[in-house]
């Protein structure tokens, strides 16, 4: 039986994906050992003698050789087991699970809102390209991702939250919120991610639609009697999506792998946090998970990218 | 109702270059009455797309309409609304592109896009009836499985049946009038004919009008009532089909006639013991395992001799020549080289033996570097294989723009973008010519010009040819290229030979049935034939 080409090629895809997360476990593992001193300094502080230190190390198995800690962990992971943390001793499936939570929810709040946003703002730049609407949508988008993420959340801080006083300023919304307090407390660092990631899937639209007007076929469609927006809409996006499904993913992947900041600013109990705050403990097991979610998160989201840029491609589906 | 449908008067288009805009149309008049075809011929650059367009209230980006009127059905295209004018095309005026394959949209199904416009667009029939008339047209036109093909993507079907899907889309509000732009310039002779057939048979019992574009005077001499002919933007001559063909009054338009006559004589056959430069022996490819695109390939070529590879488009004309370069290595069978195997991979072969085979392709607007001079695209091949630098370089290359009758000093700073069609053409073959070759491959090197200059291309060719005793293998799917040029033929079908024999007993009778077809396609200018050769055709 011959698979169908889409099946064979996500097959391969996620085994690859795999072997992607089996190397970057690696580079994180040991690119960590390379950082001067370890958990037990770090807890115990400069004035442990080296004795207590040494007997603090056996405990947490950390006098063990390097490769030997790797494999022992890699077992684990393949089991499911991701152990337990270093610094505190919770199990780190667990400790990650809330966190990894919280993260998502930020990520599909600010997407739910920014890619309909950014897809159809570039679909009015490209329909009304040249106009004092097209720059006006330029010059803002621009404006905001030229920011960096911290000033543009600070800036929000200060008149929604401190001036205004619309909006909280700690995004923390404890374990039993509903969903409308969950919204409420989350709005401005979902906004800031909005007006960071909007400018990149707003121009990659444009740019991909623009780009196709010279086609003959657009050509075809006006002398077809279509008006401008059936020729965008029917003509042109149908041919653009692999783009811009391509950009969408990569700022998707962002808004869970690249948030850290904005986390700090707002004080929300995210994954990035968690990963910074382990890096400087040197708690490489929860590193070393926070790490393959993340890549497995990118992994993942630049898959669906491709399925769909095939399945939208009738070239690819369809063979002759 | 009157019998006008179409009236243009004193039209001027103008095109952007750079800052200022150059005229492209200048005043030009054009009737049509309802039922009529009107053939618009001349070279490229006359102008005669930007005309066809205009027709309907259409400019392209970049030109624009500065005077003159463009009513239709006592209606004045120019000065009505955008949204009117919308709703006037593909409704009542529709338009056939020369290239479907880039006209269709290729993320839609056929039938999708001929449903378009008289349901979505223009609100006329409810899908259900669109699909059906679809089926009944498809299947007027003559395409296979007239109730299945339009389900497929445009990608699913063949050149052909995609130029007749176009006709088919263009008919489907029953349009008064039809611009057809070069709808069979860029299909193989053999399937022109029929396309040409259906469209001039659905086109008659229609009693659509249309406009006829091409720069093809026997295709349009089968399907016009009258013929215009234009010149750099201005009429030259109009006359009803048949005394234009008899006595063409301008010497412009005599001109166009003319052009055919050049022919070159045979050369005798070479001693049967002289090696020849190329010998393609028992020659298989494939691009998939198991499945040859070129079939135990034999032929040879001698110095001075001009070998002609023709058949349609798929046949392996184009495979051969990558077989030769080395770009494709045969599965079984050798090229050899003055007697010597050449080694089948291109990474295998010496510096000399790269030397010595060069080619000269289709479009020399993609073929050379556009941020290169003239100099730079000329010299490269010279230092490459001849090791010339400095002033030895730059005299070699003032010499071989001399060759290919280029003034050296005007030309060898340039870009190519500062050159014409047929200079860039010129350019292609002093670089081949650069690394002094005993053999060149010409894929379809005329295909892209006009005919005069097409012409003065061949000519080049010929002479370059007895000066220095090269070897030519000509593909081409003109055969008028190949009376013209050829020494020696060779019939390619489906990847096999089918025949090869010198030029004179490949054009005389009796033919292998596939030559025959080939020879039998080539439309002449008789406005009768397209009619008796069909009827022959339907006997045979």
């Amino acid at each position: 039986m011959t698979l169908h080409p889409l099946v064979s090629m996500i097959l391969h895809r996620l085994a690859l994906g795999l072997l992607t997360l089996f190397a970057i476990s690696l580079f994180i593992f040991f690119a960590i050992e390379l950082l001067p001193g370890d958990l037990a300094e770090e807890v115990l502080g400069q004035s442990a003698t080296p004795e207590t230190v040494e007997a603090f190390r056996r405990e947490l198995g950390l006098d063990q050789p390097a490769m030997l800690r790797y494999f022992n962990w890699l077992g684990g992971v393949v089991r499911g087991d991701f152990g337990t943390s270093l610094a505190n001793g919770r199990d780190i499936a667990e400790l990650l699970a809330g966190r990894f939570a919280n993260t998502l929810f930020l990520a599909i709040y600010a997407a739910a809102i920014a890619v309909p946003l950014s897809i159809t703002l570039g679909l009015l730049a490209a329909l009304y390209r040249g106009s004092w609407f097209d720059r006006a949508v330029n010059i803002l988008t621009l404006t905001s991702i030229s920011f960096p993420e911290y000033f543009v959340a600070y800036i929000l801080l200060l008149y929604f939250s401190v001036t205004w006083g619309l909006f909280p300023s700690i995004a923390d919304f404890g374990s039993d919120a509903d969903l409308s307090t969950m919204l409420f407390r989350t709005f401005l660092p979902a906004l800031t991610l909005v007006l960071v990631v909007t400018a990149h899937m707003m121009r990659m639209t444009r740019a991909a639609i623009i780009n196709l007007l010279a086609q003959p076929y657009i050509e075809m469609a006006r002398l077809k009697g279509a008006s401008p927006v059936r020729v965008i809409l029917r003509h042109a996006l149908p041919n653009a999506l692999a783009p811009i499904v391509n950009v969408v993913a990569l700022n998707l992947a962002y808004l869970v792998t690249g948030v850290v900041i904005v986390e700090v600013v707002f004080v929300y109990p995210g994954l990035g946090q968690l990963m910074v705050d382990s890096v400087a403990k040197r708690d490489i097991p929860v590193v070393q998970a926070c790490c393959l979610i993340f890549a497995g998160i990118y992994i993942l989201l630049n898959l669906g990218a491709d399925v769909l840029a095939i399945a939208t491609n009738p070239r690819l589906m369809h063979r002759k | 109702m009157s019998d006008t449908l179409l009236t243009i008067r004193d039209l001027r288009i103008e095109g952007r270059q750079g800052d200022i805009w150059q005229p492209i149309i200048k005043c030009v008049d054009l009737d049509l009455r309802r039922g009529e075809v009107l053939g618009l011929i001349g070279e490229s650059g006359a102008g005669k797309s930007t005309l066809g367009l205009a027709a309907m209230g259409y400019s392209r980006d970049g030109t624009r309409i500065s005077q003159g009127s463009v009513t239709f059905d006592g209606m004045d295209l120019l000065g009505m609304s955008e949204r009117r004018r919308r709703g006037l095309r593909g409704k009542r005026i529709a338009y056939v592109a020369q290239s479907a394959a880039a006209y269709f949209n290729p993320a839609h199904r056929l039938i999708d896009q001929y449903a378009e416009a008289p349901t979505s667009i223009h609100r006329l029939i409810p899908r259900g009836q669109a699909e059906q008339e679809a089926r009944e047209i498809y299947a007027q036109l003559r395409l296979p499985n007239p109730d299945e093909i339009g389900f497929r993507y445009p990608h699913q079907v063949s050149g052909g049946q995609l130029q007749r899907a176009m006709t088919a889309m263009a008919m489907s509000c029953k349009p008064d009038l039809i611009i057809f732009d070069e709808p069979t310039t860029a299909l193989d002779v053999t399937t022109q004919i029929e396309v040409l057939g259906a469209i001039r048979d659905v086109v008659r019992e229609l009693g659509t009008a249309a406009i006829y574009i091409t720069h093809d005077l026997a295709v349009v001499a089968q399907m016009a009532d009258r013929i215009k002919i234009l010149l750099r933007g201005e009429e030259v001559e109009e006359q009803p089909t048949r005394d234009m063909l008899a006595a063409p009054k301008e010497e412009y338009s005599r001109s166009l006639w003319a052009v055919r006559s050049f022919t070159s004589e045979e050369k005798s056959a070479p001693a049967s013991d002289e090696v020849p430069v190329i010998r393609v022996r028992n020659v298989t490819a494939e691009y998939v395992r198991g499945a040859p695109v070129l079939d135990d390939v034999s032929f040879d070529i001698h110095a001075g001799h001009t070998v002609a590879v023709v058949g349609e488009s798929g046949s392996g004309k184009s495979t051969t020549a990558r077989a030769i370069t080395g770009l494709l290595p045969p599965v079984a069978g050798a090229i050899e080289l003055d007697g010597a195997a050449l080694p089948a991979q291109l990474a295998a072969r010496s510096k000399d033996e790269l030397r010595q085979v060069q080619m000269i392709y289709q479009s020399a607007d993609t073929a050379l570097n556009p941020k290169q001079t003239i100099r730079e695209i000329i010299g490269r091949p010279i230092r490459f294989y001849l090791g010339l630098r400095g002033k030895a370089q730059e005299e070699k290359i003032r010499e071989l723009l001399s060759a290919i009758e280029l003034e050296p000093d005007q030309f060898i700073d340039r870009y190519p973008a500062a050159l014409s069609g047929g200079q860039k053409q010129r350019i292609g073959i002093a670089r081949a010519l650069a690394a002094e070759p005993r053999f060149i491959i010409c894929d379809e090197v005329t295909s892209a010009l006009d005919q005069l200059v097409a012409e003065g291309i061949l000519r080049l060719l010929k002479r370059l040819q007895e000066e220095r005793g090269l070897a030519y293998m000509f593909i081409t799917h003109d055969l008028a290229t190949v009376k013209a040029i050829a020494d020696y033929v060779v019939v390619m079908q489906k990847g096999r030979v089918v025949e090869q024999g010198p030029k004179g007993q490949m054009f005389s009778p009796p033919h292998h049935p596939y030559t025959k077809l080939l020879l039998s396609s080539v439309p002449e200018m008789d406005p009768d034939w397209l009619d008796t050769t069909i009827q022959d055709r339907k006997k045979g």
